[in-house]
Parts: structure tokens; C-alpha cells; sequence
């Protein structure tokens, strides 16, 4: 097995590990309302971290994102349905950037 | 096997954005993967099994660089840590029959969008539904990367572009919904983005690698949420 190969399998274990050693090791319903309660917060806040401002380095231009952004935050905030709201996020960048260059 | 069904189409729907999202993210990084020197099988082996954008952008650095071994799995420690918080919650979604098989299989396709997709849903979470999700969404990772290393340059940047934020999108549609009307989650979301903001601009923070970025400010924010706003019982599910 070559190098690469052997790397890329490395990295791909210690991926999964993380992955798979919390859903399979906690097996019972957690009871405890410091732990419940700071799960159901995890989503929003990593998901949070996540997006802002990385979000504005995706596209080719801060602008077209910005533009993008803000179009999914108000499609997000009416209720849209996942699928629209990031065609709609797309179709601004793509508009966007059509009118920049 | 009726609602297992269901469930795996409704996982299948809400992939598709999935897909299209990671089909452009893994068509550039086929694209980074072929100038550090990766032939397609290679690439498209580590797009199967490693399953994760910025850990694969990272190991092409590490790996054209002919990193360590330590190195190598530390950085993916590091940048991937925050699945296990995610797998964490997962498995207080799910129900605590779910078996060891199922727990393993979705355990593989737990990335950010999966897992928001996941996490989102108004009910216990159906593995069938998971699996729906994983089954759009990982075939056009891979195809993405494939296409990204034999032909970077057969889509329009512009496509390309436009397709990028399309994960981006769909996570704030995982987020954005809930927090209507719901003061706290919405005040958790600004406050989570903008010390993530201060965290990439300031001078002595913006050293800090993305990867630990995310776990810190994880723990301090929702640590200090769930002490000063703890969530009354079944708000979970």
C-alpha cells in the first residue's frame, strides 16, 4: 500500500471514530437537564458558528454571499422549504455576480 | 417496512439540496486534490471515506507537505471533533432501541448538513431517513470529486459559484425556522455568529484553526445556555 493511500485511510479511521463512538456508547436516554439541555442547544449554535462568516468566503465574490445570505435568512425566517430556500440562496449569487462582471 | 420507506424518501427530498451543495464544494476540492499530486482513484477513496469537507481540504495540505502521522490524525481530530458532539445529540434522537448496525451506518454519514437535516426533523429520528439523506448526498460527493480531478475546468466557475453557497443555505434552514419566536434560540444564533466573527478578525484569535474554532465556542455557548436557560423536558424531540 502506498503512502497516500495509507494517509487517506488514516485520516478516514480517526473520522469515523468520532463519529461513531457517541451513537453507539450512549445508548439510554439522558436524564440529566444540564446534558439534555446543552445537546439541544449544540445544532444551533455550531451550525451558527459554522456558517457566519464563512459563509461570505464561498462564492466568488463577499458581495454575491452577502446578497446570498440575506436572501436565505428571509426565505428561512418565512418558512420556506429546505429545498428553496437554497435554490433561492443560489439564484441570487448567480444573478448577483451576472450584474457584477 | 411502509413508514421505513417514507422515511427514506423524505430523507431522499431533503438530500437532493444536499447533493447539489456537495457536488460543488467536492468538484472544487477534486480540483485542489489533483494539483497536491492525488490520481482519481485517491481522491475519490478519500472522498468515500472520510466523508468531510474541511478535513479533506486540511489532509491535502498535510499530505502534499508529507506531514507526520501525528500531525495528520491531531488535524483531523481537531477539525472533526465537532461530529462527536453532533453524533452525541444524534443519539438522544433517535430511539434507545435503535441497533448496533443502524447506530454504526449512521454513525459514517454524520457531516454538518446531514446532521442538521437530521437533527431538524419535528419527530424521533428514523435511521431509513438518515440513510435517504446519505444515499443523494454521498454519490454526489463522490461524483464531484471524480469530475473535479479529471476535468476541473468542464463547469462554468460561475455554476460553480452559484452551487457554493447552496449548503450554507440549506444549514440556515435548519436553524433559522426554529428560532422564530423562540427568543433564546435567536439570540443564541447572533450571538454564535458574531463571536465566531470576532474569532476570524481579531488579529491574536484568527490564528486559531476553524476546526477548534467551532468546538470552543460550542461548549462556552451552549454550555452557558443550557446553565442559565435550561430546557424543560420533551422540548428535545
Amino acid at each position: 500500500m502506498n503512502n497516500t493511500i495509507f494517509y487517506i485511510l488514516v485520516m478516514a479511521v480517526v473520522t469515523y471514530l468520532i463519529r461513531v463512538l457517541p451513537l453507539t456508547l450512549v445508548r439510554k436516554e439522558i436524564k440529566n437537564s444540564f446534558i439534555r439541555s446543552f445537546l439541544y442547544y449544540v445544532p444551533y449554535v455550531t451550525l451558527a458558528v459554522m456558517i457566519f462568516p464563512a459563509i461570505l468566503d464561498t462564492t466568488a465574490s463577499p458581495w454575491s454571499a452577502l446578497v446570498g445570505f440575506v436572501v436565505a435568512m428571509l426565505f428561512a425566517w418565512r418558512g420556506t422549504s429546505l429545498v428553496n430556500v437554497a435554490l433561492l440562496s443560489c439564484l441570487s449569487v448567480f444573478v448577483v455576480e451576472l450584474l457584477l462582471y | 417496512m411502509k413508514t421505513n420507506l417514507k422515511e427514506w424518501k423524505s430523507g431522499v427530498n431533503n438530500g437532493i439540496p444536499i447533493a447539489m451543495g456537495y457536488f460543488a464544494v467536492s468538484f472544487t476540492f477534486g480540483i485542489l486534490a489533483k494539483q497536491a499530486g492525488l490520481n482519481p482513484f485517491e481522491a475519490v477513496l478519500m472522498s468515500v471515506t472520510n466523508l468531510t469537507s474541511a478535513g479533506q481540504f486540511a489532509g491535502l495540505t498535510l499530505l502534499s507537505g508529507a506531514a507526520a502521522i501525528v500531525e495528520i490524525v491531531m488535524t483531523q481530530f481537531i477539525i472533526n471533533s465537532r461530529y462527536f458532539l453532533m453524533s452525541f445529540a444524534l443519539s438522544q434522537k433517535i430511539n434507545p432501541n435503535t441497533s448496533i448496525f443502524h447506530r454504526m451506518t449512521m454513525a459514517y454519514g454524520i457531516t454538518d448538513e446531514v446532521f442538521g437535516v437530521s437533527i431538524a426533523l419535528p419527530r424521533k429520528l428514523s435511521p431509513y431517513y438518515t440513510y435517504g439523506v446519505m444515499s443523494v448526498a454521498i454519490p454526489g460527493w463522490a461524483l464531484g470529486t471524480l469530475l473535479g480531478v479529471i476535468s476541473g475546468n468542464i463547469l462554468p466557475p460561475r455554476l460553480i459559484s452559484a452551487l457554493s453557497i447552496a449548503l450554507y443555505g440549506m444549514l440556515l434552514a435548519v436553524i433559522i425556522p426554529p428560532a422564530k419566536g423562540n427568543k433564546i434560540l435567536s439570540g443564541l444564533i447572533v450571538v454564535s455568529m458574531g463571536m465566531s466573527l470576532i474569532f476570524a478578525e481579531l488579529p491574536i484569535l484568527s490564528s486559531i484553526s476553524s476546526g477548534l474554532k467551532i468546538i470552543v465556542l460550542t461548549f462556552v455557548i451552549a454550555g452557558f445556555a443550557a446553565i442559565v436557560f435550561p430546557v424543560k423536558e420533551h422540548a428535545y424531540e
